[in-house]
């Protein structure tokens, strides 16, 4: 696969299946349960990641925006088969090299409380370490979040949501991570404690760092990103520029991304009909195809390739 | 005809400051009031009031003057936020709409519900399909009143304007009011005729 210069991380192709045993729907198969399947979650996916910039990952729920954070990581359950390039720093992403780089040049702030330890203090966990070692750049993060001064001394379940969030996000910026990938990292949060969060990413970015932002609300995408990255069923249709979806659907490049933007209450609050796709049942082509207004034929036969448009990279045949 | 909350205090715990303090607020039928505030000042709370899943420990909740109904079906229905822990886990969805006595010929499609859908379980649905069936069995009652507490937060933004297109023209039928509860500024004033913050006093 052909490198870019100068790239932090870089994906292509990257798909992600699940191995299951069949749950029947509804029919009453004497042997179901015991055909195994592979259900795939994510498909061809492509991103590219460059040194200062912040790049949201947005699109509809299910989508496959946690697995591919996990993918990056090399943390997925034992059933998962990924395939695919990718790349850190010119160099591939091997799995030796996952287990060395995650914590240390990569660092994850997780979606749920569930990711920390339910018995060990909050204050030890942002550390890393089992026994407390406060260091002043612990309390300078946690006076920046307005989190109390007993929080360090309080269990995971004594947090609310917010202050959760906060410790959450604190995990990440101890770290010396290059690259941070932040999975909802603000809902819960006071308007205030979360533009402080935003400004932490940005600020890291300016460092020459970067920060992959997964959120569905693209409002947030939009207002701190520099590109996004539009998901839809387990693969990036589009990365376009932040400023593109502020001049409107005519700068977007993806009949997806255009649904999107119209969608918003903001702008039409109209619909397209149909649902995503369930992983297993996608259709051939492009998996946009059943809903597209400009569906051509071959559309339903092949998966259309990335193409260059404007600067961002689009998933279609067509100049829509 | 209105739904109001007079002076209504709550707290859970005598030793607890108040969640709710003094909050008047009325919903007439046919108007759509969004009600936002800050994480943390009561709005489940008082939706929850409303709905009737809680009582007041001071003040009353009024129903066309009188208190909500004790028996029977509840004229104010509550749309919660999750909709994958509303829904019994255990039940296919055809079960979760005939417990409504929602099973009927044109419900699927009035509210976006395919019919392959119906033999599934609730976790073989996404969160906004699953809202799909919240939406249908609490309008399918004869509720007049609806209480939706960021139902569509966790959904994008086409299936929110999906879900929200059908409760709207639903309630522009039936002249239902509705108390939306949302931190969402712009779908506030998409979809409300009033916006009240909760966290203002002057109410």
């Amino acid at each position: 696969m052909e490198q870019k210069n100068g790239t932090l991380l870089e994906i292509h192709d990257l798909s992600v299946s699940f191995q299951m045993y069949e749950h029947g729907i509804g029919n009453s198969n004497l042997y179901r349960g015991l055909k195994q399947t592979d259900l795939q979650v994510i498909s061809d996916l492509h991103l590219t990641v460059y040194p200062g910039e912040i790049v949201a990952v947005a699109g509809s729920s299910g989508s496959g925006k946690s697995v591919f954070a996990s993918a990056i990581l090399g943390i997925l359950p034992d059933n998962a088969t990924v395939r695919g390039h990718l790349h850190y720093k010119g160099e591939e992403l091997t799995a030796a090299r996952q287990r060395q780089l995650r914590g240390t040049e990569i660092a994850l702030v997780p979606q749920s409380v569930a990711f920390l330890d339910p018995l060990m203090k909050v204050g030890a966990q942002v550390d890393g370490h089992r026994k407390s070692q406060p260091t002043e750049k612990r309390r300078s993060l946690f006076r920046r979040f307005d989190l109390p001064d007993k929080t360090p001394q309080l269990y995971p379940f004594e947090l609310s949501g917010g202050m959760a969030r906060r410790v959450l996000v604190s995990t990440a910026f101890i770290t010396d991570a290059q690259l941070i990938i932040a999975d909802e990292p603000t809902p819960g949060m006071g308007l205030e404690q979360a533009l402080e969060a935003l400004r932490l990413f940005r600020e890291m970015a300016e460092e020459g760092k970067a920060v992959i932002l997964i959120t569905h609300d693209i409002d947030l995408a939009i207002a701190f990103a520099d590109r996004v990255a539009v998901f839809y069923a387990g693969t990036t249709v589009e990365t376009a520029f932040a400023s593109d979806f502020k001049n409107g659907s005519d700068a977007l490049r993806h009949p997806y991304s255009k649904a999107l933007w119209n969608a918003l209450p903001q702008n039409g609050f109209v619909p397209i009909e149909g649902f995503q796709p369930y992983a297993g049942n996608l259709p051939k082509g492009c998996l946009f195809a059943p809903r597209c207004p400009y569906k051509k034929a071959q559309c339903t036969a092949d998966v259309p390739p990335i193409r260059e448009v404007r600067g961002g990279e689009v998933r279609c045949y067509y100049d829509v | 005809m209105a739904l109001e909350a007079k002076n209504v205090y709550f707290r859970y715990d005598k030793k607890q400051s108040w969640i709710l303090e003094d909050c008047t607020l009325k919903v007439e039928k046919g108007e759509c009031l969004a009600v936002s505030a800050p994480s943390g000042y009561g709005k489940t709370t008082l939706a929850m009031l409303l709905s009737g899943y809680l009582k007041p420990v001071k003040g009353q909740i009024l129903l066309e003057n009188r208190p909500l109904p004790q028996k029977g079906v509840c004229p104010v229905q509550f749309i919660y936020q999750h909709p994958e822990k509303a829904i019994n886990p255990r039940w296919r969805l055809k079960r979760v709409l005939e417990e409504s006595g929602a099973l009927r010929e044109d419900i699927p499609d009035a509210f976006g519900i395919e019919r392959a859908w119906l033999d599934r379980f609730p976790r073989e649905l996404s969160g906004g399909e699953l809202q799909r069936f919240c939406v249908a069995r609490a309008l399918f009652s004869g509720a007049d009143y609806l209480i939706c507490d960021e139902i569509s937060t966790m959904l994008d933004a086409i299936t929110q304007a999906q879900i929200w297109n059908v409760v709207l023209a639903e309630a522009a039928k039936r002249n239902m009011g509705i108390i939306a509860v949302t931190h969402n500024q712009h779908l506030a004033e998409r979809i409300a005729t009033r916006v009240v913050d909760i966290s203002k006093k002057e109410l």
